[in-house]
């Protein structure tokens, strides 16, 4: 068994509730950064511990803190983001609603490292009822003297609020999710200024992922060198992994980075293996917006080597072999998956989300879906095919915001490692009519040769 | 994305004067608008809206955002420009109970469709479509970050998840026999897992 540092006390009887949770140690942390470290040192912790964001892009946490702007007289704001909606992502609200005091002290905990006296949770909207589990962990919080005026009487004060979206995965998005905050549109802002020196209404705010808070608890409570033990060279610590698809147990499980993917898909531990005694055919090991991989570079790198679950592992071979940890939604396909209807199905997600700013995520994204729906229905030609290449090279890099890459990526990876699976779809219409459940016959990869010299 | 909201408020303002939210709501809405610095209330924007849908029978028609934007002292097209933009607020009468099935990925790997045709073909209403007794309307969504229980549906506040024809059947008999508005905002919800 692993090490667990958030779901230590998963299990425990009342957890959701304050008692069980202080009766378990919570908010050690709040009383060990506000009595006996100054912010600064709690900042030095966190930088200690390797810690890398957990929302996605897997920036260094504590090297993001020190970038905060502090001017004089300007307040400083900490904001948490809880849009959770990348397709395949489900920790957080699993988090949430099981232990939503260790998302409320590392709140704090953070909020005083940061200089901030007011903090908000943007939830998505569709969370409504873990807004509800939060806001009453947040009352008892004040009621026990962790929130408010002059906490633990050290002379902080911090005010932490809730906030509801409105149901738009750009919100995720950290620039999107502050007009949101701001009661805007959720229409991504051009960087720079970033956060860091000009956010929330204007002032330097700093965005973290729901998971990533929450780790500052335990690198507080251990010390950040505590904390680097775990896991694997830059892949520090655990990371919560949302294991969904064609998976005998899907759910939401901590595991220390560094775990082989073998393991993690076949063992009873983890995901307990392929359902129904099928063949797995591919793989998205971090979310929508990462790369999809074929079944021979799922738990083997390019080079024959094990893949691990860490940030490197995972991103091994680049773009051409390898794919990223992402946010951690892990989605497993087996052999009658359809990857083609797969492709179109993210590629829909994607132009229903885009904010429409940009014209080549707004109108590339729309054009994806076509060219793929019309693919996937047995209508398309071969052209459709490189025609899909070339709209997602055209939308990569081009936009404001990472969604365009996002929308891009999947496509690109999928054509890359499944051309086949797609010229099927044009050469033999009259066997994919009924495309509902997938592929009667399983289509498998087709490993490329090795090039030999 | 975006829809155009039809009718502007100019022509009739006196509609308006029908509309009324509770006391409560009204509270909610004032408490909402505290949370934020001087001069930043228009940030409790989007809470606000979500208890103007649930005050206004599921849905924000032009008049109810002239009138949230009379109460938050903003102008009407602020309202509207973000009503607009997010896809919980709805800008036509919806049914009692919205059931919005979740269709991204890995509800789809799990059967989502078979759900959908399932709910369609028990209710005799298409996608999109609500049914004659105004008590069901049926809506496809993008990813709920429930993907650890597909096939799932979300109405309300309520969270449905591994969903097979038996436990549709029984869901849809509660609400019938609740006969009441499933709102976000509701704070009574009971999940099933
Ligand atoms: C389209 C898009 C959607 C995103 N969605 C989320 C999200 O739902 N949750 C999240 O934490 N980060 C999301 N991010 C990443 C955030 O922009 C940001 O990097 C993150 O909140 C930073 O927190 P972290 O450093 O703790 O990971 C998204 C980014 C993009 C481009
Ligand atoms: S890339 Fe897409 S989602 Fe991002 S700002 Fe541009 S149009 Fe909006």
């Amino acid at each position: 068994m692993g090490r667990k540092l958030l779901l230590t006390h998963d299990h425990v009887e009342g957890i959701q509730g304050y008692t069980a949770y202080r009766a378990n140690g919570g908010y050690r942390s709040v009383e060990k950064a506000l009595k006996k470290m100054t912010p600064d040192e709690v900042v030095e912790e966190v930088k200690k511990s390797g810690l890398r964001g957990r929302g996605g892009a897997g920036f260094p946490t504590g090297m993001k803190w020190s970038f905060l702007a502090k001017p004089d007289g300007v307040p400083r704001y900490l904001v948490c983001n809880a849009d959770e909606s990348e397709p395949g992502t489900f920790k957080d609200r699993y988090l949430m609603e099981r232990i939503p005091h260790i998302l409320i002290e590392g709140m704090i905990t953070s909020s005083y490292a940061l200089g901030a006296n007011t903090s908000y949770i943007y939830i998505r909207g569709e969370y409504f009822y873990v807004a509800r589990i939060l806001e009453n962990a947040i009352a008892e919080a004040y009621a026990n003297g962790w929130l408010g005026k002059n906490i633990l009487g050290t002379g902080y004060n911090l005010d932490l609020y809730v906030q509801v979206g409105g149901g738009a995965y750009i919100c995720g998005e950290e620039t999107a999710l502050l007009e949101s905050l701001e009661g805007k549109r959720g229409n991504p802002r051009i960087k720079p200024p970033f956060p860091a020196v000009a956010g929330l209404y204007g002032c330097p705010t700093v965005v973290n992922n729901v998971e990533t808070i929450a780790a500052v608890v335990p690198i507080v409570n251990d010390g950040g060198d505590e904390y680097a033990k775990i896991g694997i060279g830059r892949s520090t610590g655990t990371k919560l992994i949302s294991a969904s698809g064609n998976i005998n147990k899907p759910g939401v499980y901590e595991i220390e980075l560094g775990v082989p993917v073998e393991e993690f898909i076949f063992s009873d531990e983890y995901c307990g293996g392929i359902a129904n005694g099928k063949r797995m055919k591919a793989c998205v090991p971090g979310g929508s917006s990462v790369p999809i991989l074929p079944d021979y570079l799922v738990c083997k790198t390019a080079a024959g080597e094990d893949r691990l679950m860490t940030y490197e592992s995972l991103s091994d071979g680049g773009f051409v072999s390898g794919s990223m940890l992402g946010s951690g939604g892990f989605i497993v396909y087996d052999e009658h998956q359809c990857i083609v209807r797969n492709t179109w199905n993210f590629s829909r997600f994607y132009h229903h989300e885009s904010c429409g700013q940009c014209s080549p995520c707004r109108e590339g994204t729309g054009w994806m879906e076509r060219v793929l729906h019309r693919l996937e229905k047995g209508e398309g030609n071969m052209s459709d095919i490189d025609l899909l290449v070339d709209v997602a090279k055209k939308i990569e890099g081009n936009t404001i915001c990472p969604l365009g890459d996002a929308a891009a990526w999947p496509v690109a990876a999928a054509i890359r490692h499944f051309r086949h699976e797609f010229e099927y779809h044009v050469l033999h219409p009259d066997k994919i009519k009924d495309p509902k459940h997938g592929h009667r016959e399983p289509i498998m990869p087709v490993k490329p040769e090795p090039v030999t010299a | 994305m975006a829809e155009v909201i039809q009718g502007t408020r100019a022509f009739n303002p006196s509609t308006r004067a029908g509309i009324k939210f509770s006391d409560e709501a009204l509270k909610t809405i004032e408490a909402l608008m505290k949370r934020y610095p001087e001069g930043k209330h228009k940030s409790a924007l989007l809470p606000v809206l979500h208890v103007a849908q649930a005050e206004s029978d599921g849905w924000l028609s032009p008049e109810v955002m002239d009138y949230v934007a009379e109460l938050m002292k903003l102008q009407s097209i602020e309202v509207y420009e973000v009503a607009s933009f997010y896809s919980m607020y709805n800008l036509k009468p919806v049914g009692k109970c919205v059931l919005e099935v979740c269709r991204t990925s890995s509800c789809w790997t799990r059967g989502a469709e078979d759900v959908i045709d399932y709910i369609g073909k028990k209710l005799n209403i298409r996608e999109g479509e609500t049914s004659p007794d105004g008590m069901f309307t049926l809506k496809t969504v993008e990813c709920l970050g429930a993907c650890g229980g597909a096939p799932m549906l979300q109405c309300g506040a309520e969270y449905h998840e591994n969903l097979t024809e038996a436990k549709i059947d029984s869901l849809i008999e509660r609400y019938r026999s609740e006969g009441r508005r499933k709102s976000y905002t509701d704070l009574d919800y009971q999940n099933t897992k």
